[in-house]
């Protein structure tokens, strides 16, 4: 039964993360190039039309849900099951959203990266 | 990708893992916060180790922004695991910790799968840059001061500088 609570919170981490990292993402290809635009406008302009950007601030707030979910996760579960998997599974959950949401063109060469990260940090933090 | 591009990728990797490290490490001089006293997290920020820690969290978060600002995230991400394989090789040659086969494998991976992504474009061009959805019209306000004439997020623009 405990199983099922670590693992409902594991999925609740990856989603929260990816729904987060998306965002965040795209609240920044709508900022445009952060050095750029330091440049041109000064450091205020960044800083103000980054926390203008609704993308950033909901994403923000997904990073907080995930943030929670892992300390909910951590109090059911092991920290050697939790945090490999959530990790791992993140990275494979962004780099499907990343393609659906984001338009990014995700060949073979960013498939075959993405999955061979996964696979390290499982075994690293296992 | 420029040099500078680079340095900025470095600061996410290093800053993360830096900054895991430093909370990780206050938090046990804490000891464990029980669920009927979770004012005791307050406490625990007094810890140099953890505000050390939180300020080059803050680093990182600054600087994987601004590489998402100019790189996909596909792209970024493989970089920020790169922090896992900079911790176990501190764990190894700094700390003198014994490092198992499987974790040398799994620092293979991590390294082979980033040194996959880095071979390629950083940035998907799009043919026909998205145009600016009712959200991000709170990005056009007043606040942006001379830029606002700006318009339409600059989504489509070419990575390559």
């Amino acid at each position: 039964m405990k199983s099922i609570y670590t693992w409902s919170a594991i999925l609740a981490i990856v989603f929260a993360s990816v729904v987060g990292d998306v965002l965040l993402a795209r609240a920044m290809k709508q900022v445009g190039d952060v050095g750029a635009l330091w440049r041109r406008a000064g450091l205020g302009v960044v800083i103000g039309r980054t926390l203008g950007n609704s993308y950033f601030l909901f994403g923000v707030m997904a990073m907080a849900v995930a943030f929670f979910s892992l300390l909910f996760a951590l109090s059911w579960g092991d920290v050697s099951l939790v945090a490999p998997a959530a990790a791992s599974l993140t990275f494979i959950g962004n780099a499907v959203a990343a393609r659906i949401f984001l338009h990014e063109k995700v060949d073979r060469r960013r498939w075959i990266a993405a999955s061979l990260v996964a696979a390290g940090v499982a075994l690293l933090a296992g | 990708m420029n040099f500078r591009k680079y340095l900025v990728l470095a600061g996410v990797t290093v800053f993360a893992a830096a900054g895991d490290s430093m909370l990780s490490h206050g938090m046990k001089q804490t000891g464990s916060i029980s669920v009927h006293h979770l004012q005791d997290v307050i406490y625990a920020v007094l810890n140099p180790w953890v505000a050390f820690g939180i300020l080059l969290l803050l680093a990182f978060f600054a600087t994987y922004m601004t590489a998402l600002s100019w790189a996909d995230l596909t792209y970024v991400l493989p970089a920020t695991s790169l922090g896992y394989v900079i911790l176990a090789l501190v764990a190894r040659f700094v700390l003198h910790e014994h490092v198992s086969p499987l974790r040398w494998l799994g620092i293979a991976l991590i390294t082979g799968g980033v040194g996959f992504v880095a071979g390629g474009p950083e940035l998907t061009k799009h043919e026909h840059p998205e145009p600016a959805d009712e959200l991000s019209t709170v990005a056009d306000s007043p606040l942006l001061g001379k830029d606002a004439g700006n318009g339409a997020p600059e989504v489509g623009v070419s990575g390559k500088l």
